[in-house]
Formats: structure tokens, sequence, C-alpha cells
């Protein structure tokens, strides 16, 4: 679906645990999640601390999108 | 274009006081020969030796292989522009002796020339031990430059075979093709419902040892045009390069080029074969940009169907390819690439340094970068003290005992690119 | 003679500890067979036998992979196998990749033949392809008697140092390794074949496949984000609480579009996921751990975004075909271009 997305020439960022996968199938923009069940999330943090978290990541895909690539890019910290 | 090719078949090619051809022997005066093609200030000596199917000998390096032939009838000479004079060839009748070839070799001009062993694993992947050769071994006067050298065994390569090519002119051949190609608006009318078909020629043209002459001009300075593929046939193409060995065309390939001789099997019948388009393979990117343009341009212009596009050599070369195949699918016409690969020694590499999804037919001649170990053969014509460097050799491929360890890229034909030979690869 | 000795890898599932809920477990190892353990060994025959079959939960193994490798490498020399096999993995993403990435890991550091299975498109499979040989499968469990012998036919050439056919022949996915060898007929011949063939449009098959080069080039990047209207799309399945248009929790034939324009955050009351691969539990409790809604909207108050879009697309990832997939995306691709969407974020499980 990414590439599709990108196809259409939208910017896409692809939040993925299994980051090689998101490789494999051509992302172009990739920033890791925490973990399959909860990407961006982790139960073992209290409400408070797993939104910062989850801010975090989508703070990174939104850079990730103001970002010029030339190619398949991972955004890790 | 109507050509008549009389095919004279030798079996076997011996020295003697007098050149003639007798009961299917070609007999040699060594001397008239030598006299004949000697006398360039740039060669210091050249001698001539037979090699025959199935002895233990092994030949390099090697720079071209030549076929004898003679024009009998109709306009022109052997190699037009280049030993004869421009006039347009490829109609009347021609003769040409089978079964042996003229080889040039001698010491190497540059590191890209050529092993054929007449025996052994090695004679499997070249076309040429199959042939009775007169290999001519030319040494160049000492400091000379190499485009010098490079022409002055050129010349002497192609004179031989002109001067054996003669002596078939007044004789009976055992065997007559016939191969028409007409102008095009008459082929369409005589043709009307079948699909139009051409073949691309590609011609190597990046410089020393890697040069190609049509009618005598550098095919560097050409821009894609029209031939006729039986002027093919009578030389108008003649090889200047041999690199890699495995995937030049010699101009023995040139005069006996497969692609047309298959298309012309089922010309009439299948599709109408219009004719050739040859284009150029240049080190700028803008001539790569405008050859290919101006070769699908072309192919549009005459109202292909489909081509066969034909490859030379390999490395940049593969962009020209992919250029010119999908070039030439923009505008409408199929086409099916005839390549070699480059897959490394373990075959899991890229095959081409180019691609483009477009390249859905592909008839491959084989991995070059496969490894052989050849053995010691009983006589060396020329010299193996270059093995270790020429393409597809390597530091230590000239073992003590004689034998090489070397890629097939350096075996003359071993994956030729218009599909001559029947190695090709497949995937695992 | 005693038989050689095998050590296969399985997952969770087929080890039959739990599915999803279970995904997390750390590497053990059981003596003997476990699961498709058993068929494995009945064809293994004579030949060979399981001494020992190594289990790990697919998310452990993905989410820690250096320190899973090690462990089970470690559990796997203990039994000095001469043969490794893993799965077979048909279409599962994580357990494919586990499959592949042990699957090697025991070939360069053990140096025994090793062989695993998976569906062709498993994403395990373009990654390690060339690394190992994978027997292709089909794409689910049902197919696990073809899927057997196939695996055992090819791991026992390879124990006994046979030569190793065509992928055709020994049914692995191709490795992409040329070979040269002679044809019956000349190249110009086949070339003329093949064209006649082309011409006629007529099938034929291509003596050198084009590398896959399907990428896309990256667009350009977003110049304002503070002015952009950005969408979210997710393959985790998140839906509507009742799963109202019934998207299906494996091979979705649907994709879904929602209206989140009235939600701050997305809760357990009103939303939940229908992916079944992957352990539902913390998706349900709050969405907004797989599509990240309440932290959008805190960006959109505080201006840092334009917009977020009123409407998410979502579907299933878990083994849906990458042909389905690829037409959803280039459906609601459309739609999204028409809404004024400047960028996408995409999440996945």
């Amino acid at each position: 679906m990414v590439k599709e997305v990108e196809r259409a020439g939208i910017p896409v960022v692809h939040i993925c645990t299994v980051v090689p996968i998101s490789l494999t199938v051509g992302a172009n923009r990739i920033v890791p999640a925490i973990a399959i069940p909860y990407p961006l999330g982790n139960p073992a943090l209290d409400k408070k601390d797993e939104k910062t978290l989850r801010r975090k990541i989508v703070e990174k895909s939104l850079q990730a999108l103001t970002t010029e690539v030339e190619g398949q890019t991972v955004f890790e910290d | 274009m109507r050509l008549e090719l009389g095919n004279i078949f030798i079996k076997d090619v011996q020295f003697s006081d007098a050149t003639k051809i007798e009961n299917g022997v070609l007999y040699i005066d060594k001397e008239e020969l030598l006299a004949t093609v000697g006398g360039d200030e740039r060669v210091k000596n050249i001698d001539v030796e037979l090699a025959h199917p199935g002895e233990e000998v092994r030949i390099t390096p090697v720079k071209d292989v030549i076929e004898p032939r003679v024009k009998v009838e109709g306009p022109g000479g052997m190699f037009p522009g280049v030993l004869s004079k421009v006039d347009t060839v490829g109609t009347g009748r021609t003769h040409a002796l089978k079964n042996v070839a003229v080889v040039t070799a001698g010491k190497i001009v540059g590191f890209q020339e050529g092993i054929i062993d007449m025996s052994g694993p090695g004679a499997e992947y070249t076309p040429f031990s199959k042939l009775h050769n007169i290999v001519i071994i030319a040494d160049p006067v000492d400091g000379i430059k190499q485009y010098d050298h490079e022409a002055a065994v050129r010349m002497i390569g192609l004179k031989a075979a002109q001067y054996l090519g003669e002596f078939a002119k007044n004789l009976e051949p055992e065997e007559i093709k016939y191969y028409e190609t007409e102008p095009l608006l008459e082929s369409i009318k005589k043709y009307p419902d079948l699909p139009r078909v051409g073949y691309v020629y590609m011609l190597q043209t990046q410089g020393l040892l890697h040069d190609t002459y049509v009618y005598g001009v550098d095919a560097k300075k050409i821009i894609p045009t029209i031939l006729y593929p039986t002027e093919i046939f009578d030389g108008a193409i003649i090889s200047g390069n041999c690199v890699s060995a495995c995937d030049k065309n010699p101009t023995y390939v040139h005069q006996n080029n497969s692609i047309i001789e298959d298309l012309y099997e089922k010309h009439g019948k299948e599709y109408n074969f219009v004719g050739v388009i040859i284009t150029n393979e240049n080190v700028y990117l803008a001539d790569k940009e405008r050859s290919s343009n101006w070769t699908a341009k072309l192919c549009k212009y005459l109202g292909l169907d489909a081509v066969i596009v034909s490859q030379e050599g390999f490395g940049n070369p593969d962009t020209d390819l992919i250029m010119n195949c999908k070039k030439i699918e923009n505008e409408g016409v199929k086409t099916v690439i005839v390549t070699d690969e480059y897959a490394g020694r373990d075959g899991a590499s890229q095959s081409l340094a180019d691609a483009d999804p477009k390249a859905d037919a592909v008839i491959t001649n084989g991995n070059a970068n496969e490894v052989i170990l050849l053995p010691p053969m009983k006589k060396i014509i020329g010299t193996t003290q270059y093995v270790d460097t020429i393409a597809g050799g390597f530091d230590g491929s000239l073992r003590a005992d004689g034998s090489i360890e070397v890629e097939i890229q350096a075996i003359t034909g071993a994956t030729n690119e218009t599909g001559f030979v029947r190695l090709t690869a497949k995937e695992y | 003679m005693s038989k050689k000795r095998v050590v296969h890898y399985i997952n969770q599932f087929f080890a039959g500890i739990g599915g999803e809920e279970k995904a997390d477990i750390k590497p053990e190892v059981r003596e003997g067979v476990v699961g498709p353990g058993m068929a494995i060994n009945t064809a293994l025959k004579e030949e060979a036998e399981i001494v020992a079959t190594v289990i790990c939960g697919d998310s452990y193994f993905n989410e820690n992979v250096e320190v899973a490798q090690k462990e089970i490498l470690d559990m796997i020399k203990q039994y000095k196998p001469d043969l490794f096999i893993a799965g077979p993995a048909f279409n599962a993403g994580r357990y494919g990749v586990a499959c592949g990435t042990i699957t090697k890991a025991v070939q360069d550091e053990l140096g025994i033949p090793v062989v695993t299975g998976m569906y062709i498109e498993n994403p395990g499979a373009d990654m390690f392809k060339k690394s190992v040989y994978i027997v292709e499968t089909g794409n689910s469990a049902a197919t696990m008697r073809a899927a057997v012998p196939a695996m055992v036919n090819l791991a026992l050439k390879l124990l006994k140092g046979e030569e190793v056919g065509s992928p055709e022949e020994d049914k692995y996915i191709s490795r992409g390794i040329r070979k040269n060898y002679f044809a019956e007929e000349r190249g110009s011949k086949r070339a003329v074949d093949m064209l006649i063939k082309k011409l006629k449009g007529e099938d034929f098959v291509t003596e050198y496949p084009m590398p896959d080069f399907d990428r896309v080039e990256p667009n350009p990047a977003v110049k304002d984000l503070s002015k952009a209207k950005i969408a979210l799309v997710t393959s985790g399945g998140i839906v509507p609480k009742g799963n109202p248009d019934r998207v299906e929790s494996s091979s979705a034939s649907k994709y879904g579009k929602y209206d989140i324009a009235n939600f701050q955050e997305l809760t357990e009351a009103d939303h939940e996921t229908a992916h079944g691969g992957y352990d539902p539990v913390y998706a349900n409790e709050d969405p907004d751990r797989v599509l990240p809604v309440d932290v959008l909207r805190d960006l959109e108050k505080e201006g840092a975004i334009g917009e977020l879009h009123r409407y998410f697309y979502t579907t299933v990832g878990n083994g849906t075909s990458v042909a389905s997939s690829k037409a959803f995306a280039s459906e609601f691709a459309k739609e999204l271009i028409a809404d004024g969407v400047e960028a996408v974020i995409l999440t996945s499980t």
C-alpha cells in the first residue's frame, strides 16, 4: 500500500516494527515502531508516558515527511 | 537486393607449393600468402601456421577471425571501403570457403584478445575450434603505437582472407543459398498481410580494440542507419575490436551473422524481414541518447511491428541496449533482445548493468564470468605470455604446467551476442 | 549406521502453545518432534531424525533479533545437528522472517545444510532467497501435506551432498543464481522463435527475467506542515466497534473508509481491531496505539499540522495478497488526492 500511495504522488511515511519488511516492500520514509501489537504504544507504561512515547514517534514521522530523501531512508533516533 | 551465396566446403588445409583448391582441400603457398599480406612497415615479422580441429593446439592472443569470401558477380569487392572500393555490395553472387578461417594472433595489442583451443573443454566454448584455422602471427616493430599495431594486424587479416577467397572464384559451389530483400514499399506490396520485422544490430564503438567499421567508416561517427542484410554477408561491416573475446563480433560473425540467417529462414512466411538498422555504442551519454532515439525513430518510420536487437560487449553498452529496448517498445514496436551476462563467478550478481521491465523478451548467451580450467596444450600458436592480463584472466591464471584457469570471457566467441553459439544460462 | 540428526524450528502457533497472545514467548527447546515436525520426521524415514525442536514466539524473535538468534543458536549447537529445518512459515510474515533469519544464521555459524519453506509473497522470501534454500509452499497451513515432502526431498539432497536441480525440479524459490548450459539450438534461432511468439501474442519465457525494480521514487517532502492536511492509513485493521463492514481478519478482500471528524481520540468503546494476525488485546484497549488519532489531534490544535483528514483508511495486513493491497491503495489514493491530502502516515503491525 505504501508504494501505491507514493506512486499516486503523495509523500508517505511508514511506521512499522519489522523495518526489513518495510525496506523490502519498498517504503521510502520509514520510522521504526515499538512492537507489533502496539506500534505506537507500550502497555507497560502509564497512560501519560505512553502518550508521550506515541507523540515522539508521530513527531519523527512528521519530520520524515518534511525531509527530502533520495531513496529508502529509515528515521531512527 | 538479391544475393546468391555459393558455399564451398573445405575439408582440410595444407601448405603446398601453390595455392589452389582441389577435391575439397585448400592448399596454400605460404611464401605467396606472406608476400601478399606483408610489406607493412609497422610489422616486424609475420608467419603463418595451421591449426586443425581436434589438435592439441592453443591459439592466443586472438584478434580477429575472418572467412575467405569473394565477389563472383555483382558490383563491389570484399570488404568495401577497406580493401575494395566503396561500391555498394550485397547483390549478385558471392562464394565462401566454409570450414576455414583466417585468424590473426601475435603480440598483444591491448588486454582484450582471446584464446581458441582446438581440442579439450575449451574447444566446446568457441565456434572456431571446428574450423581449419590459418593463423597469421604478426609482430609489430618495437615502439609502435597501439592504434598502428591494431590497424596493421587488422589489414593483414583482411588481406589474407581476400587472397584466399580469390581461389574460390571459379569453383562450383556444393551449395547455393538465395537471400532476397526488396526495397521497403515493394516488400510491403509483396507481403501485405505479414508483420514487418527488423534487426537492430548494435556495433561496439568505444576506441582502441573496441571499434567497428562500416564500408570503411569508423562506426563511432555514424548515426543509426539502414542496410540490406546481404550487404553484411559481403563484408560491409568488419571488426576492429575484440573486447572481451567472448562477446566481440569477429569479422567471421559479421559475415555469417546468424540472426540474419535465421530471420531469412522464415522471411515471407511468418513475417516480412524488412532490413537491418545498425547503431553504435559510444562512450558519451549524449551519443547513447541520440543513437537510441534515432534507432527507435527508424523502427517506427519503417512501420516495424517487432525487432530483434543484438548487443556487442557489456558494461556501459548495457545502457545502450536498454535504451534501445525501452525507446523502441515505447514506439509500439515489440522487441526481443539478445545479450550475454556478467553475473559473477558464482552467478549470483546482477547480470546486466542496466535493466527495465520493458525488456521482457531476452535471449541470453551465457554468463561470461564462469571459470573454466583449460588443460595444457602440446602446441601454442602465438604466446601465452599475456594470459594473466587478458580480460577474463587473473594473476595466476597461467599455471606452471601450461594449464589455464580463466573465465570463459577470454575464449573467443564463447558468449557471442548474435546468438552464434548454443551456450545459454538459466536461473537456480 | 546411525541416523543423521536434525533440529527443527517452529513458532508458538505450530507448537500448539497459542496464537497471537503467545507470540512473545521466548525461545525454548524440546527433545524430539513437536507439531509439524512429526510429519517431517516420518518423511525423513531412515535417513535422519529430528532430535530436537526449537520454539520461539514470532513477535519475540522479530523484536529481539540479536538476542533471540544467539539464544537459539546456542540451543541448536547443543544437539550437534547434521541438518536444520525451519518452518514451513506459509504466508505468516513474521514467522517467515524468523525462519529465514535463523536458517541463514545456522548455515553461516554451523556450516550445515539448511532448508526452510514459505509462500512466495512472504516478506521473508525476498529477504532470504539468495542466502538459503526456501521451498515454495502454498499460502496457508492447509498446504502442509504438499510442503513437507518438498522440504524433506530438498533437505535430504543437501544432506547427502547431491546436486540440487532447477527451482522447478526441486520446488524452491529461485535464488537468482545464473548457471551456464548448452541449449539444443543456437541463440539466434531461439531469438527468432521468441520474436514470432511475441508477435502472435503467444506465451514465451524470457531467458533472463529483469530484476524486480519496482521501486517508486520518493515524493518531495511536505513544505509547510502547519498548513498540510495529513491522512492516516493502517494495515493494522482498526475499524469502528463491531466491524460494521466485516473487514476480514485475514486475507482481507476489502478496505474500510471511516469518519473520525468527531473523534479526538480512539477508545475501546468506539473502535477495535479486525486484524487476526497479532494479539488484539492492546489495540482493542486503546486503538490509538495503532492509529494515533489522539496525538494528531493535539498537534492539530497546536497548529503543528494543518489538519487531520476526516477519513482514515484501513485494511488487515494479515495474509492479504500483495495484489489486493496494491489494488486497495491505488483506489483510495485517488480519493486522498481528490480530498487535498498532502501526506500520509501509514501504520503497520
